[in-house]
């Protein structure tokens, strides 16, 4: 069956938080049937490296079936930490927005379930 | 056990704050409109007490509780003291008692007389840590290597102390450090009995705890992305309400007419926010297992949530332990129209030069682009195209005064030795600025205890 590369932005939302230097940076899907997508293509691995140098420790990856969510913990995201932080973004607020471009593959069949970014 | 009889009706409990700098306007509306049993206030993020300490240390008349209780206690005790609804707030900081005080002065100023205000202090223990806790959770280094920087430690307690308060007779209860989650779990445990091993109903208690703690954030507040995730009326956010069952199941809701919006998507959202492992979310009074629940749309702006349970509690509290840590020099300028890309690359590549012939000593620099890769830094696609503006930002962290005002010192030079077209910052800029570093580790729970302290208006 054939795929279209969309990014993620279409397929889940996300949000991070911080705990001292460590970002959790969790990913939504918004369809039940989209979330299988994330746990295959998005991995621990793809998600440090997409960061580059950005995230400068390890990455882990929780499940969280429930809600269709995986959660990203990336050690070493935050500069430090917010006070001694020199990131203008010291608590990592906007880092959820970056994974946003991943690129997901995504089979013909679910492209219905995809959300299309209305125009203004 | 609490001796009184257990309540078998809903409970509404509303927030009224998520930080320090929060709105006060939707804390006003909830003690109004929200029809609350209780109203639970969340003004310290973990930086907070130590810029506190920092503040007392050189304002000998620091009041060292909230800067804004004054206005958050005025636009709430009017409607809550005629309404019944207990307050509970972690506005304490580290003078819990002065801020007893303070609302207790309040409240006779506003003629409500008779109101039981209860102080919960004991989270400072900034003496005894290095003896308590041996090891910095972050780097595994020893707690004594903080010995000469220590500023202030606090442990974060738990519910119980609030429990015991309310049970005591307080209608209004305020602390020093507690965990966030906790401020909503006292009501439920002294309104159902819940007990404090009871890890199943404190885990459901903490994770309704959890999604209110940040305020809007569950309702909308930090949610709009135009097109893709838009929420009605963002100028008018509401604080969110728990209408939370004996048995730990919860409706998260908001006052009807206000703006944003509770879905699945913002309690979602909101469940797993600064959360690691979303099966061990560790609290004082539980582990959190946010696992096994179950959400459901129930009605517009309602979000059923069941199956929230937990797992018994660990023998540690954490405490947060804030350290002088050096300085931070920080500074901007700008470019803009055709090159402004080249010019600030320029401007970076001759502040680069500049430091070495000053001798900048820098733990830590940074020169971002603002416009291009300021917020994800390495993680900017390669191929963003040239902005049309450009500011420059300098930061950097050294260990002495002098160092980091050699940040401020070179951009100056920069206005007439340095690039064409060069904007120059903004005046009057506070451009160096002490760092209060935030250290962890776990101390014994039996080690910290609680004093409780009541006043009456």
């Amino acid at each position: 069956m054939s795929t279209q590369k969309v990014r993620l932005e279409q397929v889940a939302h996300t949000r991070s938080g911080d705990k001292g230097n460590t970002s959790n940076i969790a990913v939504f899907a918004y369809e039940p049937e989209l979330y299988p997508l994330l746990r295959e293509q998005l991995t621990a691995e793809r998600f440090k490296a997409f960061h580059r140098e950005a995230i400068t420790g390890e990455v882990l990856r929780y499940e969280a079936g429930n809600i269709h969510a995986l959660n990203f913990v990336a050690h070493g995201a935050l500069g430090g930490g917010v006070s001694r932080s020199l990131a203008l973004d010291n608590y990592g607020k906007a880092l959820s927005a970056a994974i946003l471009g991943f690129e997901i593959e995504v089979p013909e069949a679910l492209l219905p379930r995809l959300r299309q970014r209305q125009p203004a | 056990m609490s001796e009184q009889a257990k309540r078998q009706k809903t409970l509404r409990i509303g927030s009224g704050a998520a930080w320090w700098g929060d709105r006060v306007e939707p804390a006003g509306l909830n003690a109004e409109q929200g029809e609350l049993d209780y109203l639970c206030f969340e003004t310290m993020a973990e930086a907070t007490v130590s810029a506190a300490q920092v503040r007392a240390r050189r304002d000998p008349g620091f009041a060292g509780y909230d800067t804004y209780l004054d206005d958050r206690m005025r636009a709430v005790l009017p409607g809550c003291m005629r309404q019944g609804t207990k307050i509970i707030s972690n506005q304490g900081w580290i003078n819990p008692q002065g801020a007893a005080e303070r609302i207790v002065e309040l409240l006779r100023e506003l003629g409500i007389s008779g109101v039981k205000v209860a102080a919960v202090g004991g989270s400072l223990i900034t003496e005894r840590v290095l003896a308590l806790a041996p090891t910095i959770m972050e780097n595994g280094q020893p707690t004594a290597t903080l010995k000469d920087t220590l500023i202030s430690a606090e442990a974060y307690m738990g519910a119980e102390p609030i429990v015991q308060a309310l049970r005591e007779g307080a209608q209004i209860v305020v602390t020093g450090r507690v965990a966030d989650p906790s401020l909503f779990l006292a009501p439920m445990m002294h309104e159902f009995g819940w007990d404090a091993l009871d890890h199943e109903k404190l885990g459901a208690g903490n994770g309704i705890g959890h999604l209110m703690e940040c305020g809007a954030q569950v309702t909308g507040g930090y949610f709009s992305d135009p097109g893709l995730k838009d929420v009605p009326d963002p100028w008018n956010f509401a604080f969110p309400i728990a209408e939370v069952e004996p048995d730990g199941s919860v409706v998260i809701s908001k006052v009807a007419g206000s703006g944003g919006a509770v879905t699945l998507q913002t309690v979602k959202e909101q469940m797993l926010y600064e959360v690691h492992d979303p099966a061990n979310y560790l609290t004082p009074d539980v582990v959190v297992d946010f696992t096994q629940s179950k959400l459901e749309q129930i009605a517009p702006d309602r979000v059923r949530v069941t199956g929230l349970t937990g797992k018994p509690r660990t023998p540690t509290l954490k405490v947060s332990m804030g350290c002088t840590e050096g300085f931070i020099g920080e500074d901007m300028f700008f470019y803009a129209g055709p090159g402004a890309l080249r010019r600030a690359q320029l401007a970076r590549k001759i502040l680069e030069e500049r430091f070495k012939i000053v001798k900048l000593e820098a733990e830590d620099l940074r020169i971002d682009f603002l416009g291009l890769n300021a917020i994800h830094g390495a993680a900017t696609p390669p191929d963003a195209p040239e902005p049309y503006e450009v500011a420059v930002r300098v930061a950097a962290r050294t260990k002495t005064r002098e160092q980091a005002l050699k940040v401020g010192r070179e951009v100056d030079g920069m206005a007439v030795s340095g690039v064409a077209h060069t904007g120059k910052r903004v005046p009057h800029q506070e451009r160096t600025r002490e760092v209060i570093g935030v250290w962890s580790s776990l101390v014994p729970r039996e080690q910290v205890q609680a004093q409780i302290v009541h006043f009456t208006s």
